[in-house]
């Protein structure tokens, strides 16, 4: 900007674009948020699965992908109040583009829903089977023999469909990162951190749910130091992020001023770094070398991080588009 | 997907000539039929210097239909695309009111249509296609606007860019914008 500007008129005054861009409003960090959470158990769950072949399994572990899908329908839910034209979110279905993220992540989805139901199908034991082909649901809809047919395939894929679970979380955490991360207009998105950290943190913040559900002791052990590695990962990545930002070309700047003189800024280090991060980072630390009950302080801490994180990058990252510079 | 034309247009915005009068932010809603309370195309004023030495510049701005369109490599479903002469055009039925393209634009040259779809600048080329200017060129009362095709050496707009200095908006995002401004 010219040190020696006194005034811009700005004629555009289009909606959600002026005075400062606001296309994307709550629908959009939900999403992200339960993407990324999804992410994490589908991805968490299947690696327990592998580790303990053999082994007893909680029920909540069992039914943990298909709790996942659930909280994905929820958050596809959210993406669809978002569209404004409704009536054509078909139109995601009859085109695939290379270059386009959203993409992309729109036939990731689709993925997501069959690699969840497989190999959430094939972790469930005898009794968690019987009880689900005597649900009112199946029996009302008459699917006893299409869920006997998947249960069948799935036990004949069991080890597949864990690995195809992983691939498919994966991609779907390190896609809704991805997404922001190619936007070349809004400098504190365009950064390729974005894709690993938000993949991170959908790790983080899926370990942080199972936490919430009923595990065995052992399972909770290995879940609370696998959250423990990906916090680990999540502020190395948010440090190597702000050293980039700060290091960077103009556009950087104006990332790095939103994360730290910004309207977000005061709510990034407070809900994101400390309250979201670094805390349930050290009560986990705590918990799993005194061996102490499991706090359920610790893995809704991480949750608030987790949304706070997408919530202030998609809102600070609008402010920071160059569409708001004339 | 692009279509094989060698033509390249653009449009040349003489800063120098413009008087802010708004008229090409008119002619093109009533030619676009673009609602109340929308723009394709609007004016920038900006104002510099240390009183009493300053300088204005108005700029009428709109869509840069860019070389290299971040909107059309984000739009998940192609209502986004190039079109003749490498003008970036919406196919209103294609496309679902993502936004991705308003997130990837980083001119602000893309709105919401009340009917949902995504809405921008066209370069009127159904205008153009019959011969005729774009409707902001046609009626600016100065001679600002300028619309052409850069691929033709004897254009008026190759002409000016060969001959008088010139500066594009955002040129480090590297989008290769096609809406120049004399200065």
């Amino acid at each position: 900007m010219n040190e020696s500007l006194i005034e811009v008129v700005q004629g555009r005054n289009n909606p959600m674009i002026d005075p400062s861009l606001h296309i994307w409003g709550w629908e959009i960090p939900v999403y992200l948020f339960l993407g990324g959470v999804v992410a994490g158990m589908l991805v968490l769950s299947a690696a327990l699965a592998l580790r303990d072949r053999d082994g007893p399994r909680s029920k909540a572990l069992q039914t943990a992908p298909l709790l996942a899908l659930g909280l994905l329908s929820v958050g596809m839910a959210a993406l669809f109040l978002d569209l404004e034209h409704k009536a054509y979110v078909w139109r995601f279905y009859l085109a695939f583009k290379a270059a386009s993220p959203m993409s992309w992540g729109s036939w990731i989805l689709l993925l997501v829903y069959p690699a969840g139901i497989m190999m959430g199908f094939g972790m469930l034991d005898s009794d968690r089977r019987a009880a689900l082909l005597d649900s009112r649901f199946v029996r009302g809809l008459h699917l006893r023999s299409l869920v006997m047919c998947i249960l069948g395939r799935a036990d004949a894929a069991r080890r597949g469909a864990l690995w195809a679970g992983i691939i498919a979380g994966s991609a779907l955490g390190l896609y809704t990162g991805i997404l922001l991360g190619t936007m070349v207009s809004m400098p504190l998105w365009n950064t390729a951190v974005l894709g690993p950290l938000f993949l991170t943190s959908g790790v983080s913040t899926g370990a942080a749910v199972l936490l919430l559900l009923p595990l065995s002791t052992g399972e909770r052990h290995v879940v609370a130091r696998w959250d423990m590695a990906a916090i680990f990962v999540e502020i190395v990545l948010i440090v190597v992020m702000l050293i980039g930002f700060a290091t960077g070309g103009h556009a950087s700047h104006v990332a790095f001023s939103q994360l730290v003189d910004g309207p977000s800024a005061s709510a990034f280090w407070a809900l994101v770094v400390v309250a979201g991060l670094a805390a349930p980072f050290t009560l986990e630390a705590i918990e799993v070398r005194r061996s102490l009950k499991p706090l359920a302080l610790t893995p809704i801490l991480v949750l608030i991080g987790g949304l706070s994180l997408r919530w202030i990058l998609v809102i600070a990252g609008q402010a920071s588009s160059w569409a708001n510079i004339p | 997907m692009k279509e094989k034309t060698d033509k390249r247009y653009a449009m040349v915005v003489d800063t120098r000539l413009c008087v802010a009068c708004k008229a090409c932010v008119l002619a093109c809603k009533a030619e676009n039929r673009v609602p109340y309370g929308f723009n394709r195309d609007w004016l920038v004023e900006v104002t510099t210097g240390r009183f009493p030495d300053l300088a204005l510049e108005n700029r009428s701005e709109r869509c840069n239909h860019c070389s290299n369109p971040p909107c059309v490599h984000a739009c998940p479903t192609g209502a986004s695309h190039v079109n003749e002469g490498g003008a970036v055009l919406v196919t209103h039925h294609k496309c679902t009111g993502c936004k991705a393209c308003i997130a990837a634009c980083p001119y602000g040259a893309r709105y919401v249509h009340p009917d949902g779809y995504v809405d921008k600048c066209t370069f009127c080329l159904h205008r153009v296609r019959d011969g005729r200017e774009p409707a902001c060129v046609e009626i600016c009362p100065t001679g600002t606007l300028h619309f052409g095709d850069l691929s033709d050496p004897d254009s008026d707009v190759s002409i000016l860019l060969r001959t008088r200095k010139y500066k594009v908006l955002h040129p480090e995002t590297g989008c290769e914008p096609n809406v120049y401004f004399l200065e």
